[in-house]
């Protein structure tokens, strides 16, 4: 049984747009969400910006109630309950106000690490010999699956209701799992995402490893410059993107608003083999996942119109590319149209494909590539594969009908993705 | 510390516990947290680290687990706070 999968909504918290309005904005304008962080600058950092949500404390009132928000200590559950509520209204989903639960939808939603402030307060006072003042809720804002739990509460979903964790890979792969629940006829309806949490130690070990830009804490704004010749690390990001993903034929029994529909995709590792390793690609790996992504979607490479890579604005954009035409066989001028978000937003870490996929679904909305930014100066070894052309440093009217949507992570893990434009 | 204040500002603990469908008029000297209140037993370990908070007292084990009902917190804040 493979029954078709489209999307029906979409919500985002993110560095650079928090609700899907602003969002578009800023991704049309390619306005950026990177800014100087006060508190990595008095910790020490040498990379001292990150891209954060802007989220004003009266909007959480809208998504938690009183008693939910005492001693709520989690940001990554404050964006992925903004996100995941948000992308449920967007469907035009309502709350589960029955007591049944709702047995045919489900929540699938990923994180790298959840609560990491709640869980310093709690090692604080285990260390002071105080474990008795814990409270209730350090368990649930500190556990892996709290973000998947706490919008499954919130919505009543009685399908599966769990949370996947995958480094950056993990909301690409989660939009795959959740495709592969709903096409199986295991689900009608599942909310897949990811979120990250913000703040000095979730990113702290990335500024120890030395991957971080460090020249431009005067002047965030130009720090990420994906697939240009002055990349000079991934700038870290936080935050959350959802997307409903649901059986075509529920979708059309709603009168759904339709997006995009999922063709397939594919995950895979490169099994820290061959140049594979704990944190570099094997690129046959990373090849294999577009091919066989692109296999499983049932289209051809040659169909594809537009990409967005994963590109983290490190030395490996190059290799990325390479490995996107080697998979494509194409290049130059048949390149398709590829973009990075991380230029504006940062590299949001687990929350990275959920938000970018977002994104990269509002391209076929909005009739648009959105522009790449930071990368007038293109890696002279990106310009040796692919035209300059293809890659837009404005935004551009344009009517994408297949985008491939791919994230790589830590643990040599790929996830790649097919949308396509919505047509009976 | 009179009666009156010492129960208002109990109740005002309780009050953020409260499900929806029960409101702070519900709350009665007699009143089971778990089983007249409907508050979730998790939350119940929330309400004596409030009620420490409030009236600077400690509760150990015992005192949480005889702690049911309203007035049996009531009972336990007098006998702390008579014996600081």
């Amino acid at each position: 049984m493979s029954r078709r999968v489209v999307i029906t909504g979409l919500g985002v918290c993110a560095p650079n747009g928090v609700g899907l309005t602003d969002f578009t904005q800023s991704l049309l304008e390619g306005k950026s969400g990177i800014r100087h962080q006060p508190i990595l600058e008095k910790l020490g950092f040498g990379c001292q910006i990150a891209g954060e949500p802007l989220v004003k404390d009266n909007l959480i009132d809208n998504y938690f109630t009183p008693l939910e928000r005492r001693g709520l200590n989690a940001t990554g559950i404050v964006y992925g309950v903004i996100a995941g509520v948000d992308a449920w209204k967007d469907a035009g989903l309502k709350k589960n106000e029955t007591k049944e639960p709702s047995w045919d939808r489900g929540i699938l939603f990923g994180t790298g690490i959840l609560g990491v402030d709640k869980f310093r307060e709690a090692i604080h006072l285990i260390d002071e010999g105080n474990v008795r003042r814990l409270g209730s809720t350090s368990v649930i804002q500190t556990m892996a699956s709290g973000i998947s739990a706490y919008i499954g509460g919130l919505l009543g979903c009685g399908n599966q209701v769990t949370t996947n964790s995958a480094a950056c890979t993990t909301g690409t792969e989660g939009i795959i799992m959740a495709y592969d629940r709903i096409s199986q006829g295991k689900a009608e309806i599942m909310l897949t995402g990811s979120c990250s949490d913000s703040g000095p130690y979730v990113w702290g070990g990335f500024d120890a490893m030395r991957i971080l830009p460090r020249a431009y804490n005067d002047n965030p704004s130009q720090a990420s410059r994906p697939m240009s010749a002055s990349a000079s690390g991934f700038v870290p990001g936080s935050g959350a993107g959802a997307l409903i993903l649901e059986s075509l034929e529920s979708a059309q029994k709603r009168g759904a608003h339709i997006y995009a529909e999922v063709l397939g995709g594919e995950i895979n590792s490169g099994g820290q083999l061959g140049e594979g390793s704990m944190t570099a690609p094997n690129s046959i790996a990373v090849q294999r996942c577009i091919r066989n992504a692109i296999f499983n979607s049932g289209i051809k490479a040659s169909e594809v119109d537009v990409i967005n890579g994963h590109l983290t604005a490190t030395a490996k954009d190059a290799l990325e590319i390479e490995n996107w035409s080697m998979a494509l066989n194409r290049s130059g001028k048949d390149f398709p149209f590829v973009n990075s978000f991380k230029g504006s937003i940062g590299h949001c870490l687990a929350a990275a494909g959920s938000i970018e996929s977002v994104a990269t679904i509002l391209q076929f909305q909005e009739n648009v590539v959105f522009k790449n930014v930071n990368c007038d100066d293109i890696h002279t070894q990106i310009q040796s594969l692919i035209s300059e052309d293809c890659i837009p440093r404005k935004t551009i009217s344009y009517t994408p009908r297949i985008i491939a949507k791919a994230s790589f992570g830590f643990g040599d893990v790929n996830a790649c993705v097919i949308f396509k434009a919505y047509s009976d | 510390m009179l009666e009156e204040i010492k129960y208002q500002k109990l109740k005002d603990i309780i009050k953020i516990y409260l499900p929806e469908d029960v409101t702070v008029a519900d709350v009665e000297q007699n009143s089971h947290f778990m089983n007249d209140l409907n508050i979730n037993s998790a939350n119940l370990v929330d309400i004596v680290l409030d009620v420490e908070d409030a009236f600077d007292i400690r509760l150990e084990n015992d005192d949480m687990d005889q702690m049911q009902t309203v007035n049996d917190a009531m009972a336990i804040i007098d006998t702390k706070l008579k014996s600081k």
